[in-house]
C-alpha cells in the first residue's frame, strides 16, 4: 500500500461520503455545499488517473458554474427569508432497497469481470495532446458543441426571460 | 486487493451512480434532481477516464469526458431556465405535483 493508494482512498472517502450526505439531507442548501466536496473528490481521482486538464475542467465547470447555477436555482424558487430550505422525499425504503440491489450486482459484474488492464504510460502533460485530439479526431463533435453551448445559452435566456403581460 | 487498480476506480463510479440514482428517485424538490443527475455524470466520467488509462486507448477517453462535463453545462443551464419558469407558474417546484403543462 504505497502512497497512491492512500490519496486514492482518501479521495474516494471524500467523494463517496459527501455523495451520500447530499442525497440524504433535507436541507437544500447543506446538499449544495455537500455537492462541492463531491466535485472536488472526483477532480482528485482525475488527477489520479493522469488527467490534469479535466480535472481543472471539473473544478472551474462544476464548481465555479454549476454548482452556483444550482445554488441560485435554490435561491430564486425558495423564499429567501425562510433559512431552513428543505426538500420532501418520497419513497424512501423502496428506493433505497432497489439502489442498493442495482449497487451490488454492478459492483459484483465490476470485480469479477476481467478487464484489460494494461495502464499507459501517461504524458507528463495531457493539454497538448487533448488540444491535438480536438481539432483532428473529434473536430466536428467539437464544433457541434460550440453550436450546441450557442443554442443552450440562447434558449436559457429564452426561457427564462419574463413575459409582459 | 488494496493495491489500486482499474477496478477500484469502477467501484466508486458505480457506487456514485447508485446514490446520484436514489436522489433522482426519492428528491422531490426539482433542484435536487439535477444534483442526482451531476452524480451520475460525473461517475460515468471516472469511468471514462478509468478505461482511458487502463485500457490503453490514447487519450480519446479524457476527450469525450470533456465533451460531458461542457453537455452537463449546457443541461443544467437549461434545465435552471425550466425550473425557474415552473417556480412563476406554480409558485413551487415539488415534481410530484406539478402534473400538467399548463395552468
Amino acid at each position: 500500500m504505497n502512497f497512491y493508494d492512500i490519496i486514492f482512498y482518501i479521495f474516494a472517502a471524500i467523494t463517496l461520503l459527501s455523495a451520500l450526505f447530499v442525497v440524504t439531507t433535507r436541507n437544500i442548501v447543506h446538499s449544495a455545499f455537500y455537492l462541492l466536496f463531491t466535485f472536488f473528490g472526483v477532480a482528485g481521482i482525475y488527477v489520479l488517473l493522469g488527467a490534469d486538464f479535466i480535472a481543472i475542467s471539473q473544478i472551474l465547470i462544476y464548481v465555479g458554474g454549476i454548482l452556483i447555477l444550482l445554488l441560485f436555482g435554490v435561491m430564486l424558487t425558495n423564499k429567501i427569508t425562510n433559512v431552513e430550505i428543505r426538500t420532501g422525499t418520497v419513497h424512501m425504503l423502496p428506493a433505497a432497497i432497489a439502489t442498493g440491489i442495482f449497487m451490488g450486482a454492478v459492483v459484483v459484474v465490476m470485480v469479477w469481470t476481467e478487464w484489460k488492464s494494461e495502464p499507459s504510460a501517461t504524458p507528463l502533460t495531457t493539454t497538448t495532446n487533448i488540444g491535438h485530439l480536438l481539432l483532428t479526431d473529434y473536430v466536428l463533435i467539437f464544433e457541434l458543441l460550440g453550436i450546441l453551448l450557442l443554442v443552450a445559452l440562447i434558449g436559457a435566456a429564452s426561457i427564462a426571460r419574463r413575459d409582459k403581460e | 486487493m488494496l493495491q489500486v487498480g482499474l477496478t477500484h476506480f469502477l467501484i466508486v463510479s458505480a457506487i456514485l451512480f447508485s446514490l446520484g440514482i436514489y436522489g433522482i428517485v426519492t428528491r422531490k424538490n426539482a433542484v435536487m434532481v439535477l444534483m442526482g443527475i451531476e452524480l451520475v455524470l460525473n461517475s460515468a466520467n471516472i469511468n471514462f477516464i478509468a478505461f482511458s488509462k487502463y485500457g490503453n486507448f490514447g487519450l480519446s477517453g479524457q476527450v469525450i469526458a470533456l465533451f460531458v462535463i461542457i453537455l452537463a453545462a449546457a443541461e443544467a443551464a437549461i434545465a435552471l431556465a425550466i425550473v425557474l419558469n415552473i417556480y412563476k407558474t406554480f409558485s413551487n417546484v415539488n415534481v410530484d405535483e406539478i402534473d400538467h403543462l399548463k395552468e
